[in-house]
């Protein structure tokens, strides 16, 4: 008895401690809610992980050496040095200033908060806080998606599109720990831009006007795909103009938005006046006039001008002389002055287009017939714009688009005349199975979001359905685009999955309750007559709503392996060091990037300069700290079709090239022995055709055999005495790559080479990598 | 002439500086080493006095052309099994010999006439072998040329002496041939030599293949951190080149993969650095990046890593890199007197690895007071301060530099200081705290008003909005205790027909109606100011229709017990009950729905 009543005090003192803890069902969302979110946060960090753990804490690829390389010199040096810098070690002889031809948000962002970790007592290298900085954004960006969703349908699809965000394969792509790039930031501050831009237009708040403004401005300063957002916003505005949306919440977030957001734009050296003068940008200004109309342009103008004397007052005041590169008042001014007149005039005739809809709306007297009269108006108005573009770029008043923005529009345009663009492989056009592998289940869910979306119209549902849309063609068009469809792809997908499971849940909560109701009620003939009279008006709906729901949790499940395993396997290679498979199943590691770069560093002279194909520019600086002659910025298309130049030539007419280069180390690499693909006799032929598209001497057909490219036997005899074929396979005739191969077996081709017996004259051996893929020559100038 | 009175004079002032003592060495055995690239001499000197006075220290000279390369000089007496090592200092003559640098050895005791002492010199040079010719290609070996003096040089008069020149291999171009000299396979024998006059010397020169790494370290800084939670890291930043021929005619990989006798045989592939055991966390990294060729071995007596640089080091070819590794605390760190005692190793733990400049930073921990540091040679000695992880006034660092460090330098050195170990605490608490602050601070911003005008509208509203939301919880508190007491009127009907119990079935009907009574005076005053709230009118249809279904639910259910227990007092059957009950029954359950939804809806507003 002792034993019971015991038992009963304990059990009752549990429940009454249950009871106590118990919280109101409000206050468990919540807890549930923010528990998720950070799970999710840590979630999209770790994920990310992978090539830390897999390799080591590295920058990878391209791009990332460079920014990694400035943030280096702006943490050593300082804002005005960084801002101010002239690169020396690139583009020899010309030089590039960096300071003006970067978009700094990344570095800035970087040092930063390497600053504030230290602040906080953390001795962490600078290169840690870089190689993270992409996994932290990337769980920002999960937060980010939270928000919208959450402003966009509710709660549940924020936290969905959370989740999907934080392992979505196209946004990993670029965010990886040591994927240290414009993108890593840049999605973050598109998506808060997109979201707090939402927001004011749902809100018509000022302040969250303002906010996005600056988000912009960060974009801006980030990335160049600013372009995107400044398209996309106007191009939403005229929709909600044209089917009767337009609010005055609408025009005050948008007017303050893009004044500000346009002004602040013009303060990064790099985007400078273009964000006004270039055609990409124009789409914005037109809206924009036209949605003055319907307001007080004139007024708004003028404000514009106002606002503009006090940031550049603020800008000069707080930045001091220093900065004599800023955009300064007066320079502001003439801009002004040469403009004044036609904005005036766009004013003029918006505030009387604004009145002339006045008095329609009043003579009408009818929303409906006035809304068909505005569309008309408006069609017109577009058609009108579009012709004052055309006239505008024909007479040269407006820059040209430049060739990546013409290749957005039409696919083929970069292949057939801008060869650089074209010779990246990430500005090809998306494959089938890339959109497969970099969204699995969103690709499907995508629509059913859509379907969501124009079920429950509002503004905001606009919005994301257009910025789907609209980044789902543009990630059509080149494969890097992946990324900034992803984001709304997660979004739309995360609402479709949202309201499916909300509908199927409500549907197994009602039927329990009734259930449980009945079940306390004790007396067993109504409680049957009940159970008997639901179940006749919904059939299977409890067991049918059971399996979609486990079809919906093994879809996700499905997706989160899938995430995992393409971000294990595919994105977490740093692409310095190269990985494979040994003959015993063990993992071998082909270091010989570092190899070479740091054998530059160490043993040439210090103002050596080294000739490469540009791609290996931006690393050659950052882990060689050699002079280059071209790199990844590829500003000078000459200057690269130089090099290419030397590379297609015979070996004489290449020494004079590199002579009056001042070169004196040529650089290539060579896959022959490891059968590493993406290597320079690979990359030949866009050396040709970039060279041929400044030198006419060089011609593709040269090397070529009935349009076949090889480098056996039957290899065109120019392509057999070119520089670069020499470089590639000098003495490489001697060595025996594969057992049962003759030697001179070129594994990468899978072909005996056609001449294994190469001599140099002018050049000689310096070093090669110990898996023969990095080659460097010497210059015999520098004997 | 001249430069024999010269001599005698020079002589003359250090036989008077020592009271007439007059020191000949009766024997000296010298050997010299030539295998790696520093040049180990030993010599073994049997030094006699024949002066009347008592002699107590004896002088060595070192020509200047090796004077600048003296890594290491020691001098040691063997008695019987123990050794002594002798101090050494420099020493300058009244008459000054600029082409020599002396050095004195303090005898432990003074030398009496007649008296012997034998004495083991032993000498390091570095940089004393010159590669010539100076530019070798890939193919070829490297030659060395030595050149030394074939007597011993020496203030002291020589009776009798020999010297033993050991060379790597057995290949030599070419050495001075003079009296007495035998070459013999891998070594050349000069001597024996007698009655030589002080500060005689005859050049000879040595020219022969060494194909053994010249690892020459430029610049090497250890820096050794100690952590008191049991962590002793040495970290080891090196700037390395090849010292021997220069390499021309550039790198041929083929040469080198397929042939590595001819296409690379000066060169050097990789390094071993000696841990002491027990050695954890080891890596092995440079500036870009970790370099991935390295081994490890360990047992309980040692640690060897073998590094491999990123490319085979070929004559005047450098590179840099950085090992670290970990040690356990309890191996170096000994308290004694309220003083902590570091005591650890002092050179480089890689074989034959000459290094410029060593600097030997000792971060100690933040708090350290009454630094001190005693080494076995003399070092430069200064401070400095290193700010790392959470640290507030920055770790106090001694810094011990030296140059010329050849693997002789390896012994232990002692930094002595004092630390509480209460400060240990200091940085988990500072963490703590902070994260304390920053929960606090959240907490405060949730709870505090924060809003910066109280009378504006919708600040008001705000107001209005949290009272009226507080009231409708305290209503459905009250609602939910009136379903409570439902349920028990239900279970006292349940005992009702198990125990036939009408008296206690009575008295709880009686108890709820009155707590039910009470509840519902609760809530009116709560609907009345839900009706009168303007921010309430979304929510007071329902909450008034929720106090409707309550208040009919209640009648129902006191009808339907009140029907039960009557008939239970009349006995009637049990189906007979239920027929009576039926119709409250049903509409009770369809109360009790639509109160559920109702609760529902409130709580999603």
């Amino acid at each position: 008895m002792a034993a019971t009543s015991a038992m009963d005090s304990l059990s009752s003192a549990a429940t009454s401690a249950v009871k106590s803890l118990k919280l109101r069902t409000k206050q468990q969302e919540l807890l549930i809610r923010v528990s998720t979110l950070c799970l999710i946060y840590v979630l999209a960090f770790s994920i990310r992980l992978f090539s830390v753990l897999r390799y080591e804490s590295m920058i990878h690829e391209f791009d990332p050496y460079f920014n990694y390389r400035t943030t280096v010199y702006l943490s050593e040096n300082g804002f005005y040095e960084f801002w101010n810098w002239f690169d020396s070690e690139s583009w020899y002889p010309l030089g590039r200033i960096i300071g003006g031809t970067l978009y700094p948000g990344l570095m800035v962002t970087a040092h930063l908060l390497h600053r504030a970790i230290s602040a906080i007592r953390f001795a962490v290298h600078i290169r840690e806080v870089c190689v993270l900085t992409a996994p932290f954004f990337a769980s920002n960006t999960a937060v980010v998606a939270y928000l919208f969703g959450k402003e966009v349908w509710d709660t549940g699809a924020g936290l969905v599109a959370a989740a999907l965000i934080a392992v979505c394969p196209g946004y990993i792509s670029r965010s990886v720990a040591g994927s240290y790039d414009n993108e890593g930031v840049a999605i973050f501050a598109l998506l808060l831009t997109f979201y707090l831009f939402v927001k004011a237009v749902n809100t018509g708040s000022l302040s969250w006007a303002l906010a996005s403004a600056f988000s912009y401005f960060y974009m801006v300063s980030a990335w160049g795909g600013y372009v995107f957002i400044i398209n996309l916003v106007p191009l939403y505005v005229l929709v909600l103009l044209v089917t009767g949306r337009y609010s005055m919440r609408l025009y005050v977030a948008y007017n303050c938005m893009y004044v500000l957001g346009c002004l602040l734009a013009m303060q990064i050296r790099f985007v400078g006046f273009q964000h006004v003068q270039s055609g990409e940008h124009m789409a914005a200004m037109e809206v924009r006039n036209l949605n003055d109309g319907e307001v007080d342009s004139y007024v708004a103008q003028l404000n514009d001008l106002q606002a503009a004397v006090v940031w550049q007052g603020i800008m000069i005041v707080v930045w001091k002389p220093k900065l004599r590169d800023a955009v300064s008042v007066r320079s502001f001014y003439e801009w002004w002055r040469r403009r004044r007149s036609r904005l005036l005039i766009i004013g003029q005739n918006s505030k009387e287009v604004f009145y002339f809809l006045d008095y329609v709306k009043h003579l009408l007297n009818d929303p409906k017939l006035f809304n068909d009269f505005l569309r008309i108006t408006v069609t017109c108005a577009v058609s009108v714009g579009a012709l004052a573009i055309g006239v505008g770029t024909a007479s040269g008043y407006i820059s040209p688009w430049t060739g990546r923005f013409y290749s957005l529009l039409d696919p083929t345009y970069a292949k057939d005349h801008i060869p650089i663009i074209a010779s990246v492989s990430e500005h090809q056009p998306t494959a089938w199975s890339s959109f497969m592998f970099d969204f699995h289940i969103l690709l499907f869910l995508f629509p059913a979001g859509l379907y969501f979306c124009f079920k429950r119209l509002s503004d905001a549902t606009i919005f994301i359905v257009m910025y789907g849309l609209t980044s789902m063609y543009f990630a059509g068009v080149m494969v890097r685009l992946i990324l900034v469809a992803a984001p709304a792809m997660c979004l739309i997908s995360a609402i479709a999955v949202s309201a499916t499971l909300k509908n199927l849940t409500s549907l197994l909560r009602s039927k329990s309750k009734v259930q449980a109701v009945s079940s306390s009620k004790g007396t067993s003939s109504t409680k049957a007559s009940m159970k008997a009279s639901l179940d006749q008006s919904l059939p299977f709906q409890r067991n049918g709503a059971i399996t979609l729901l486990l079809g919906a949790f093994y879809l996700l499940s499905r997706y989160a392996i899938h995430c995992t395993w393409v971000t294990s396997e595919a994105y977490s290679s740093p692409s310095i060091v190269l990985a494979a498979r040994g003959a015993y199943g063990g993992r071998v590691i082909f270091d010989d990037y570092r190899e070479a770069y740091f054998w530059l560093r160490q043993n040439t002279a210090p103002d050596a300069k080294i000739m490469s194909w540009w791609d290996y520019g931006y690393q050659i600086t950052a882990m060689g700290n050699r002079t280059v002659i071209v790199d990844n910025n590829t500003w000078n298309n000459t200057h690269i079709a130089t090099v290419g130049r030397a590379m297609a030539s015979y070996e004489d007419e290449a020494y004079e090239i590199i002579q009056s280069l001042d070169v004196d180390y040529v650089l290539v690499v060579f896959g022959g022995v490891t059968g590493y693909s993406s290597d320079d006799i690979n990359k030949f032929l866009w050396m040709v055709r970039i060279g041929g598209g400044v030198f006419p001497v060089i011609k593709e057909p040269d090397y070529l055999v009935n349009g076949e490219y090889r480098v056996d036997k039957g290899a065109a005899p120019k392509m057999l005495n070119c520089l670069m074929y020499k470089l590639s396979y000098y003495r490489f005739g001697e060595l025996t790559t594969e057992y049962g191969q003759p030697p001179g077996y070129d594994r990468a081709r899978g072909v005996e080479i056609g001449n294994k017996n190469v001599k140099l004259e002018h050049l000689e051996e310096a070093f090669t990598t110990s898996n023969w893929i990095v080659r460097i020559y010497k210059s015999s100038a520098t004997f | 002439m001249a430069f024999r009175f010269h001599l005698l004079l020079l002589l003359f002032a250090i036989v008077s500086a020592s009271v007439q003592a007059e020191l000949t060495l009766s024997k000296v055995d010298r050997k010299i080493d030539l295998s790696s690239h520093i040049v180990r001499v030993t010599s073994t000197l049997k030094v006699e006095n024949l002066g009347p006075g008592v002699a107590s220290e004896v002088l060595l000279a070192v020509p200047d052309y090796q004077a600048n390369n003296l890594a290491d000089l020691r001098a040691v007496i063997n008695e019987g099994k123990s050794s002594i090592v002798l101090h050494i200092e420099h020493f300058s003559p009244e008459v000054s010999r600029p082409e020599f640098t002396f050095y004195s050895i303090s005898l432990t005791k003074g030398l009496e006439k007649g008296q012997s002492v034998t004495l083991d010199v032993f000498s390091a040079f570095t940089h004393s072998v010159i590669p010539f010719p100076e530019e070798i290609t890939q193919a070829d070996s490297q030659l060395i040329l030595y050149k030394d003096s074939a007597y011993f040089v020496s203030p002291h008069a020589v009776k009798v002496q020999t010297l033993r020149i050991k060379l790597p291999s057995a290949r030599v171009e070419a050495y001075t041939n003079i009296q007495n000299t035998k070459f013999n396979g891998t070594s050349i024998r000069y001597g024996p030599y007698e009655n030589l006059p002080p500060f005689s010397s005859l050049p000879i020169t040595v020219h022969f293949e060494n194909n053994r790494p010249f690892a020459v370290a430029k610049q090497l800084v250890r820096e050794i951190e100690i952590s008191h939670w049991g962590n002793v890291q040495v970290t080891e930043h090196y700037r390395l080149f090849h010292g021997g021929a220069l390499n021309k005619g550039g790198f041929s990989r083929i040469n080198y993969q397929s042939r590595q006798v001819i296409g690379g045989i000066s060169s050097f592939r990789s390094l071993l650095a000696r841990l002491p055991p027990r050695a954890h966390s080891v890596y092995y990294r440079d500036e870009i990046g970790n370099i991935s060729t390295s081994h490890l071995w360990g047992d309980s007596r040692k640690t060897e890593l073998e590094i491999e640089p990123r490319y085979p080091m070929f004559g005047g070819w450098r590179t840099s890199f950085t090992i670290g590794y970990g040690l356990p605390l309890h191996d170096f760190l000994f308290e004694s007197e309220g003083k902590h005692l570091l005591d650890i190793t002092f050179g480089c733990p890689m074989d034959e690895v000459v290094i410029d400049e060593l600097f030997v930073k000792v971060v100690l921990p933040e708090g350290s007071k009454d630094i001190s540091a005693s080494t076995p040679f003399p070092t430069k000695q200064w401070q400095e301060v290193k700010f790392s992880h959470l640290d507030i006034v920055g770790r106090p660092v001694v810094v011990l530099q030296k140059t010329n460090v050849v693997p002789e330098h390896n012994l232990h050195f002692q930094v002595h200081y004092r630390f509480n170990n209460l400060s240990l605490l200091m940085e988990p608490m500072m963490l703590i705290s902070g994260f304390f602050f920053l929960f606090v601070s959240c907490i405060v911003y949730m709870r505090v008003d924060m809003s910066i005008s109280k009378t504006s509208a919708s600040y008001q509203a705000k107001l209005q909005w949290e009272e009226m939301q507080a009231t409708v919880q305290q209503a459905r508190s009250i609602i939910n205790r009136c379903l409570a007491i439902h349920d028990k009127l239900d279970a006292s009907l349940r005992d009702l027909s198990r125990t036939g119990d009408v008296q206690q079935c009575k008295s709880t009907r009686k108890a709820a109606d009155g707590m039910l009574k009470e509840l519902s005076k609760e809530l009116k005053p709560l609907l009345g100011v839900l009706q009168s709230s303007p921010q309430a009118s979304q929510i007071w249809p329902k909450v008034e229709e929720l106090a409707v279904k309550e208040r009919e639910m209640q009648e129902r259910l006191m009808l339907k017990h009140s029907t039960v227990v009557d008939s239970f007092e009349k006995k009637s059957g049990g189906r007979d009950i239920e027929n009576r009950i039926a119709s409250h029954q049903q509409k009770i359950s369809a109360l009790r729905h639509e109160i559920d939804d109702l609760l529902d809806a409130i709580d999603e507003i």
